[in-house]
């Protein structure tokens, strides 16, 4: 079951769309499927964004415009698969695998919850509380670009997490999504919601194959309950010919806890939007993100912490290395609402540019309506510090290693907060600094 | 803070205090726009061909863009045809050749601004180029200019006595395809300021314009084009003022600089239109784009700007340094009062080597005013050594208003450095409280606290600006904490 692939991609969805509808998940559940048309109708309406929407200024979207991508229906367990996801796997997690856009329990690993967590595949999910999850739908599918639309219109499948009120969730969930073939377009759905109280640390970690190109359309929301607290890292290391287009939306209960890590190592072009609504009292939200470019790579992160209620506090630093022809662009939106009083939010985005034809836009953005406030944000562009640079040289290194020495430096704030050991080891791993050009 | 809030409010709600209207005969072209009023103003101004042509081209090419939307401004939809392009008060037909001559009405209003026109003037040190509404009434100190080899006129007279060097420097930083309110202003300008200091020269006296608009219902579009040749130095000094008018009048401004090698242009701006009455009614919509050009190698241009009028303000001066070495510098406090809205900032294009620019912003919104900074750093690929570093910081004195911070940065060149940094408070409790708690009214320690924000950029400013910024900033603010 494929698109037809002749067709590029817009008229290529809207054409598959009719045919696939009724194997969709959940195309038994009127409201579902209500969902779904109308997402799709609205996608028809946007399209794919273009460089005239001020979101997409820096980052075209042209070269997925311009493909054909096909749909997955089964899953095909080669030895590649099993070798990709145990190189992937991380000790000590909950692991749930995702292979183009389907769970495969052969390949996940269970591990013992408490009581009161639901952690499993969202399809499955469906049959069992199907009328719990409408609303949760309907606010997660308010699309607002042609990529939300079309992941609310065909995905496929994702995770569902539920916490009951107070469950402490000690073993983080590690949501592994594998695509294995080229031209697929996946379009993997999270749903997780953390009652009252309850926590989880949730590591959503997206991988492709190497040389080929793919799209990952992916979709994760958030809820959290009053003093909820919830630990998301995405890490995405995507082949470098893959697409991957990312939604995080968190929506915050009173003096709940939201932090959010994103790391970005693949992907020919990559964007992931993240953002956090504050929207009861005395929120907090802790974001941060690393960003690592060479070859021709263009990654985007959008983020945006809206303090929607008095007392919240935000912090945010964004890290981005880039060399070669690599482009990053960041764009962090600051939101305090009328009324939100006592917010308090810091944000920076700094970025370090290791050769010629590097590229950084960054927009650091603030939209203050309240007078009690305190909000600072910095954005910084510049190189390795010559200075620092001679210091290490004069103390007999050499400069291949005074370089990495010092991007590692740099990133590794951004694993500032990461507790899980297995991934704490992961992360160190594939930090710059082991970059081929400093090594 | 209740006392100090009704204090505030008494502050706030102060009535604008230039507002004051002259009856002058006008000899104004009707309304609407079409190329015959293109041609009649032309006309009126006996303009050489160059010059029409130019206005036609601009027109046609207005005619295929639309309103600009971007800008976190809001304001009724504008009527273009429903404006009156062009105003001059009548003279004796060939201008006055002296203060004697000029229109008495005119100078009294002139004399209530505290436009120091005549021995004031001397004192002040300051040659005045006033543009009333629209046509250049009186130039001062001119034979004193004039010995130096500088032209500093209207800038229909610079049409009529220097073509040569119009014609080669119009549109060559805002090119009449720019923006909509640009391309407007290329159509229909009226008059403005026009300057060229020879190669080598360094201005001895301050270059100052007063801008009022007044003649009802007429926008006013006014030119300034100033070139510093080779080496040479200029401070130029605009300030406004507008009497108070119900209805809401457009204002696109354009003001293009050009620094050659060496030469250095500083720009200062004091905006004080009417901003419109407590329920926003009213008030200037000011549309205005301002570039300077660093042409060649190290040269330097400076904008300061202390924005406190108009209801709603657009205004982006910026500078693109093509030669290497070059440097630019923008500094502003913009204020928000009532139901006024600012959009302005700056934009630094870095293209030649070892650019360097500085911004520095100070935005303070009270009642419902609304202010946002929007710049762009550009880092091109040629700009190696470049250098930036941006502040903006805003303050916030209400819980109605709003403060937005929109800096772009894109950077290409891996040795450039780029530094931005943005805040955003409200006025400190705890420092009001130290002030008062030594004697200092509510009032007066907001007024110390707010000038103690803004004294980076007043003192940037030439002497006699910073004293009238000072005030301007006491009248629109006092009473603004809370």
């Amino acid at each position: 079951m494929r698109v037809a692939p002749a067709e590029p991609c817009v008229p290529g969805f809207l054409s598959a769309y009719p045919a696939l509808a009724p194997r969709l998940p959940g195309a038994a559940v009127p409201w579902l499927r209500r969902c779904r048309d109308e997402a799709m109708e609205r996608f028809a309406a946007l399209g794919l964004p273009t460089s005239r929407d001020e979101d997409w200024k820096y980052t075209s979207v042209a070269a997925i415009a311009r493909r054909a991508f096909g749909v997955a229906a089964a899953v095909d367990l080669s030895d590649e698969l099993h070798a990709m996801v145990s190189r992937h796997a991380m000790v000590g997690t909950h692991r749930m695998v995702f292979v183009d856009g389907h769970f495969v329990p052969g390949l996940s690993q269970a591990m013992p919850l408490p009581a009161g967590a639901w952690v499993g595949s969202l399809a499955q999910a469906l049959d069992t509380r199907a009328v719990d999850a409408e609303a949760f739908f309907a606010a997660a599918d308010e699309a607002t670009d042609g990529f939300a639309a079309l992941n609310a219109a065909f995905w496929s499948d994702g995770a569902w997490m539920d916490l009951a009120a107070g469950v402490a969730l000690e073993v983080p969930v590690h949501l592994l999504f594998v695509t294995t073939r080229s031209d697929l377009a996946v379009f993997p759905r999270n749903l997780i919601r953390v009652g009252a109280g309850a926590s989880a640390t949730v590591i959503e970690h997206h991988v492709g194959p190497e040389g080929v190109a793919y799209l990952g359309d992916t979709v994760t929301r958030i809820v959290l309950g009053r003093g909820a607290r919830v630990a998301h890292t995405k890490l995405q290391q995507e082949g470098r010919k893959g697409f991957h287009v990312a939604a995080v939306a968190a929506e915050q209960g009173q003096d709940s806890s939201f932090v959010s890590h994103a790391f970005a190592f693949g992907g020919q072009l990559a964007r992931a939007a993240i953002a956090t609504r504050l929207g009861a009292e005395g929120c907090d939200a802790r974001l941060s993100g690393l960003y690592v470019g060479s070859g021709r790579q263009h990654i985007d992160h959008h983020t945006c912490i809206d303090h929607a209620s008095p007392r919240g506090t935000s912090r945010e630093l964004y890290k981005g290395v880039l060399d070669e022809a690599a482009r990053a662009v960041f764009n962090g939106r600051v939101i305090v609402r009328p009324d939100a009083q006592r917010s308090d939010a810091l944000q920076s985005n700094r970025n370090l540019l290791l050769s010629e034809d590097a590229e950084v836009d960054t927009k650091p953005q603030l939209e203050i309506w309240a007078d009690d406030v305190k909000c600072a944000h910095g954005a910084t562009v510049g190189q390795l510090d010559a200075d620092q640079l001679h210091y290490l040289r004069a103390r007999g290194i050499g400069e291949g290693d005074a370089r990495a020495l010092l991007i590692r430096a740099f990133a590794a704030d951004a694993l500032a907060g990461i507790e899980h050991g297995p991934l704490r080891v992961r992360l160190e791993s594939l930090l710059p600094g082991a970059l081929p050009e400093a090594a | 803070m209740g006392k100090g809030s009704v204090q505030l409010d008494e502050l706030i709600s102060q009535e604008y205090r230039h507002g004051f209207y002259t009856p002058l005969d006008a000899d104004a072209v009707p309304r609407g726009l079409s190329e015959d009023v293109i041609r009649l103003i032309s006309a009126k101004k006996q303009e050489p061909a160059f010059m029409l042509e130019w206005r036609l081209k601009a027109f046609r090419h207005w005619l295929t863009m639309s309103e600009p939307h971007w800008a976190t401004v809001h304001h009724p939809p504008i009527d273009y045809q429903d404006i009156v392009y062009y105003s001059a008060p009548r003279g004796k037909g060939d201008g006055p050749k002296s203060l004697a001559e000029v229109d008495p009405e005119l100078l009294r209003t002139y004399e209530k601004l505290g436009v120091p026109l005549q021995e004031r003037e001397l004192l002040a040190g300051v040659a005045v180029d006033a543009v009333f509404d629209s046509v250049s009434v009186a130039t001062t100190f001119k034979d004193k200019l004039a010995s130096l080899g500088i032209v500093f006129c209207s800038f229909s007279e610079a049409v009529r006595d220097h073509p040569d060097l119009v014609q080669e420097y119009l549109g060559s930083v805002v090119p009449y395809t720019d923006n909509f309110f640009a391309t407007l202003n290329s159509a229909v300008f009226s008059d403005g300021s026009f300057c060229y200091i020879p190669p080598g020269v360094r201005c001895p006296m301050e270059l100052s314009t007063y801008f009022r608009i007044n003649a009802k219902n007429t926008g006013q579009f006014e030119r300034t084009l100033i070139i510093a040749d080779r080496g040479a130095y200029v401070s130029y000094l605009e300030g406004c003022t507008a009497p108070m008018r119900d209805e809401n009048q457009l204002h696109a401004a354009v003001v293009e600089l050009i620094a050659r090698e060496g030469a250095e242009i500083k720009y200062s701006t004091v905006q004080n239109w009417y901003p419109g009455d407590k329920e926003g009614k009213g008030g200037i919509y000011n549309f205005v784009t301002k570039r300077g050009d660093c042409r060649e190698a190290n040269s330097k241009i400076s904008w300061t700007q202390v924005e406190t009028g108009s209801a709603i303000t657009w205004k982006y001066p910026s500078v693109i340094l093509r030669g290497d070495n070059s440097v630019g510098e923008f500094h502003s406090v913009a204020l928000t009062n009532h139901w006024q809205q600012a959009d302005t900032g700056t934009k630094m294009i870095h293209l030649g080597r070892n650019t360097r620019s500085t911004i520095l912003s100070k935005g303070i919104s009270a009642g419902h005013g609304s202010n946002a900074y929007r710049g762009l750093v550009k880092v091109a690929k040629s700009a190696a050594g470049a250098r930036n570093y941006t502040q903006c910081d805003s303050l916030l004195l209400g819980d109605r208003c709003a403060a937005h911070t929109f800096p772009y940065i894109e950077v290409k060149n891996p040795t450039a450095r780029v530094e931005h940094e943005a805040s955003t408070s409200r006025i400190g409790e705890d420092q009001l409280f130290y002030c008062q708690s030594r004697g200092i009214s509510a009032e007066d320690a907001v007024s110390l606290i707010v000038s103690g924000f803004c004294k980076e950029v007043f003192k940037q400013l030439p002497m006699e600006f910073a004293v009238e910024a000072q005030k301007l900033l006491g009248v629109s603010l006092e009473g603004s904490i809370g």
